[in-house]
């Protein structure tokens, strides 16, 4: 029962990017489309996961001092990885997201997990807890890339549904803030009620 | 003049965080007050204009002699996080005042993605090291110019009647898209 607990905390109640505001940077500037968005989400939810896992299980050989420094290696070294695959088996999307791949090793999430969570639990609750706040994430920037997608060129993955250009100003800068402000305020409102 | 054209890129058309989403983090986290915005944003230009320099020596005569290229990441965080460590410690020794402006404000620049983006921009636009330095400074003078306007508007705010739902990041992430708005009349003085 905890362990179904541990992998769908991520989703709503306690959702990275929408409740807990962590991991901003690339929620904003990765989801100007649908596809986007996911495909960030996955990459970060893959380097979280398996981050996840491999400090789970070496925490108990990590003296305490250097846990930081040690984590944060053991995250870049997966960002690396998943750097050079994108690279090579998805070069259109690894162009598009660019510079925020290398990032997510500052992605604080992804070290907020392994430093709460991770190091102080087995590897299977921290393989599920790591998978599910992966997910949550993938799952917020995947709905916040389709508002943007929709009201900023009226497609939806790439599948075009109205005619003409749309609102251009949400798939800039300006409409990633807007959007996410008034998700997170609709968040916020479900949430009290 | 090509050195005046990076600088007013970097500030005004291609703000760090209004239009290129890195830093965002800090910017909606220590804008509470205008004291504050400022103290961040004297640290992040320390670090990040010193980064900016160690990381291009290590990438140029290391990690391309060595044919490493691929450590990018992993290196560049490690001297990062070294680098904030111990212009902790040697502001502590040599600048009380300095360390009490910066001091706090310090260890959360390790996890500012501006930084660590900086440098690996600075490599990805083939700058030498002098650009590198100009575009480094340029892009924390941005930061720090977008963050002290959005502490000023937030300070107002306060006395604002907010809607319940909305109070908090969600008004502040409003407001600072309104603030891109108003950066976008920038572009188009820089190609």
């Amino acid at each position: 029962m905890s362990l179904i607990k541990q992998f769908t905390k991520g989703f709503f109640r306690e959702n990275p990017t929408l409740v807990l505001l962590i991991g901003m940077c690339p929620t904003l500037a990765t989801t100007t489309s649908a596809l986007n968005g996911l495909g960030m989400g996955i990459a970060t939810a893959f380097v979280l996961t398996c981050s996840n896992v491999v400090i789970s299980l070496l925490s108990d050989y990590i003296p305490d001092k250097v846990r930081i420094p040690s984590f944060i290696v053991i995250i870049a070294s997966f960002v690396t990885m998943v750097d050079l695959v994108m690279q090579a088996y998805v070069p259109g999307l690894y162009e598009t997201l660019g510079i925020f791949i290398p990032l997510i090793v500052v992605n604080c999430i992804v070290l907020a997990r392994a430093e709460a969570f991770a190091s102080k639990n087995k590897v299977l609750p921290s393989f599920l807890d790591g998978l599910g706040m992966g997910l949550g994430f993938t799952m917020a920037l995947g709905i916040l890339g389709t508002i943007r997608e929709i009201l900023g060129s009226g497609s939806v993955f790439g599948y075009k549904f109205i005619k003409g250009d749309g609102i251009l100003v949400f798939i800039l800068a300006p409409g990633a803030f807007i959007a996410l402000g008034y998700l997170i305020a609709f968040i916020n409102k479900i949430r009290k009620a | 003049m090509e050195y005046i054209i990076i600088i007013i890129s970097a500030i005004l058309v291609n703000n760090i965080v209004l239009a290129q989403f890195l830093g965002v983090c800090p910017f909606l986290g220590v804008s509470n007050k205008i004291n504050t915005s400022f103290g961040m944003a004297g640290a992040v230009t320390f670090v990040m204009v010193l980064a900016t320099v160690v990381t291009y020596l290590i990438y140029k005569y290391i990690l391309i002699k060595l044919g490493i290229a691929f450590m990018q990441t992993i290196s560049y965080i490690l001297v990062i996080a070294t680098l904030v460590q111990m212009v902790e410690i040697i502001l502590k020794k040599i600048s009380q005042p300095l360390y009490q402006a910066l001091g706090i404000f310090l260890p959360l620049i390790t996890t500012n993605c501006a930084v660590l983006g900086i440098t690996l921009l600075v490599i990805k636009k083939n700058y030498n090291l002098l650009e590198g330095v100009v575009y480094s400074a340029a892009t924390a003078i941005g930061f720090g110019l977008a963050l002290v306007i959005l502490a000023g508007i937030r300070e107002q705010l306060d006395l604002l009647n907010v809607p319940e739902g909305m109070k908090g990041a969600p008004i502040s992430l409003v407001v600072a898209g309104i603030l891109a708005l108003a950066f976008m009349g920038f572009s188009g003085i820089v190609r």
